[in-house]
């Protein structure tokens, strides 16, 4: 039995290599991380690609339809939609990843915590995120904006911390069951104190758990801002946010009359949200072990 | 089973507790002062004096945890405190307004669930068709975008070019108010509140059927030559349908912060567009009323899942 075992560790490919295997071949999760990849270098290199001024108001082209000199028509205001279009990638982008990155650390603390201690401080923990999962996110979130004001950094703040509890439950529960196997108490027995255990031994195993749920976190993230910045309580104008450029839509004259400006910045969000959710599907196969096949 | 029930009830206790605690903290680190929202305005503009006495009446010049206890005392008695820039009592603008609110939730939920179980079944027992590749791809598309664009692209194609619908509101004006009338004018905004979560349920449902499909009994119960069809619908949707009565109730808050962007999309006058024309008012003791009542109605509502769960899947009672 022992042989057996050992012969099928020794052929079996490694872990990660074989995690790698199943990304690459999970179509969509590789289209998917190609469109994110090219989000990233648009964001990044927005000046080039947008060619005009995002702020620049075009008074002899207000509400212009595309045309060779705006390619995707101009707003109310006469400023570019396509150099908006292109500038707003860099909000939607890194108020999605600070604001995951912000849920992540502070669930995945509380969550181990939680997970590893167990006792008085899990359940109280554990009230406490269940509580803050009463609330419906969006409206606490809009709450306390109107509170402590908009501003893009408070944005990421308050998605961020509001947004953890869903990840800390996730990495408690695999903290629960981790915990009780031997190599923890080996690790106890050879003097480990909590904080070792928790940073070097059982941290590491829940590393692809913690990775899809914060890349479907990312994907929530980012819908949560554009739907902000569509109420008007997002990322405050003139910075252009693609869901503040569809707020306007909501006057049913512009709705009707000037779609170039509010197809654009949704079909941008939908796609980014797609991929994004495509990556974190194809990651969730890569580390499920029952996902490989041989 | 009475015992799982009380035990159920008793959790939730603290989590009502919590949150008011954090209801209570948000109005005392709201900007201005948080007295002048707990005092009724229909008294008039008040003399220093009397606005001292009424802060005494109404414990505000005592320590926070007493005043908590009072404040307490006061939302359990259904006094959310008064808006200020409307001049009546939370309570009543949004009891007045819940209503069609829970219209609009309510059937969407119901759609989600019908829609999103039964596409979730289909799409599992005809695993790998083309049927299922594409409702996975739908449901992918559906979770993606996001609820506003959606709402104005089908106001854009549905009420603007082809005018089979109204664009918003709960019923045509000057009309005699009428089921069909009404009927228009939820297809849309009931709709795209309901796409989301159906989207969820079809992918939670298809992997719960998928898991159920696959065990022994169902092998052993096609052996004994019980037909397919038999065998999918009395063997096994009622196992695989249980875990998805867990997800539903994940979801409640979603399906409620949800509305407040369809509410004010099809001007449908519920709480939704209470929450924004507050937002914008900085109205803060409607904004907390607001999150109270809807957070206490999510709490009640997976109080019920879990003792509707308790009763389909006996094996949780004994936990």
């Amino acid at each position: 039995m022992t042989e057996m075992k050992l012969t099928d560790a020794a052929e079996a490919p490694r872990p990660r290599r074989r995690s790698r295997r199943q990304f690459l071949r999970h179509r969509l999760a590789v289209i998917g991380t190609v469109v994110v990849l090219i989000l990233i270098l648009v964001a990044v290199f927005a000046p080039v690609i947008a060619r005009k001024d995002p702020m620049y108001q075009d008074y002899s082209a207000l509400k212009a339809p595309p045309s060779s000199e705006h390619i995707l028509g101009t707003d109310a205001l006469g400023r570019d939609v396509w150099a908006r279009l292109v500038y707003a990638s860099r909000v939607s982008l890194s108020v999605g990843f600070v604001a995951v990155s912000i849920a992540a650390v502070v669930g995945t603390t509380l969550g181990a915590v939680a997970g590893y201690y167990g006792g008085a401080v899990d359940s109280t923990i554990m009230r406490i995120t269940d509580t803050v999962m009463c609330f419906p996110l969006l409206i606490i979130i809009i709450t306390v904006v109107a509170m402590v004001g908009q501003s893009l950094y408070n944005i990421m703040a308050v998605i961020g911390l509001i947004a953890w509890p869903g990840i800390c439950r996730l990495v408690r529960g695999q903290f629960l069951s981790l915990r009780e196997q031997e190599f923890v108490t080996a690790a106890r027995a050879l003097g480990a104190g909590g904080g070792r255990i928790i940073w070097r031994h059982l941290l590491p195993n829940c590393i692809g758990p913690i990775t899809v749920a914060t890349t479907f976190g990312m994907a929530g993230t980012i819908l949560t801002e554009a739907s902000l910045s569509f109420l008007g309580l997002g990322v405050p104008p003139p910075q252009p946010s693609w869901g503040q450029m569809l707020t306007e839509a909501q006057k049913l004259s512009i709705l009707a009359e000037m779609p170039w400006l509010w197809i654009p910045p949704g079909i941008m969000i939908g796609l980014t949200v797609l991929a994004v959710n495509f990556v974190g599907d194809g990651l969730r196969d890569a580390f499920d072990p029952r996902m490989q096949s041989n | 089973m009475t015992t799982y029930i009380l035990k159920r009830i008793l959790i939730t206790i603290p989590l009502l507790l919590g949150i008011t605690v954090i209801i209570f903290s948000l109005i005392h680190l709201a900007p201005g002062d948080p007295v002048t929202g707990m005092i009724d305005p229909t008294l008039g503009t008040l003399s220093a004096e009397a606005i001292a006495q009424e802060r005494s009446r109404l414990g505000l010049d005592m320590p926070l945890p007493l005043q908590y206890a009072a404040w307490l005392g006061r939302m359990v008695r259904g006094d959310l405190g008064y808006s200020l820039v409307r001049r009546s009592p939370v309570t009543e603008l949004i009891g007045r307004r819940i209503e069609s609110t829970l219209q609009l939730t309510v059937s969407a939920l119901a759609l989600a669930v019908v829609a999103g179980v039964s596409i979730g079944i289909i799409s599992a027992v005809k695993q790998y068709s083309w049927i299922d590749s594409l409702f996975t791809f739908l449901s992918f598309g559906a979770v993606s975008i996001p609820g506003f664009f959606l709402a104005l692209g089908l106001i854009y194609i549905l009420a603007l070019n082809l005018q089979l619908l109204p664009t918003s509101g709960m019923q045509t004006l000057g009309a005699p108010p009428s089921l069909w009338d009404r009927l228009r004018h939820m297809i849309m905004p009931v709709s795209v509140l309901a796409v989301t979560m159906a989207a969820d349920l079809v992918r939670y449902t298809r992997s719960s059927v998928l898991e159920v499909l696959g065990q022994e009994y169902l092998t052993v119960a096609r052996a004994k030559g019980v037909r397919e069809l038999l065998v999918v619908l009395r063997h096994g949707l009622p196992n695989a349908l249980i875990p998805v009565i867990t997800i539903i109730g994940l979801r409640l808050p979603a399906l409620f912060g949800g509305s407040i962007i369809i509410e004010q999309i099809f001007h449908w006058p519920g709480i939704g567009t209470l929450n924004i024309w507050a937002v914008h008012n900085s109205d803060y003791m409607v904004l907390m009323g607001l999150n109270l009542v809807s957070a206490i109605l999510i709490l009640f509502a997976n109080l019920l899942t879990d003792i509707v769960y308790a009763f389909v899947d006996p094996r949780v009672r004994y936990d």
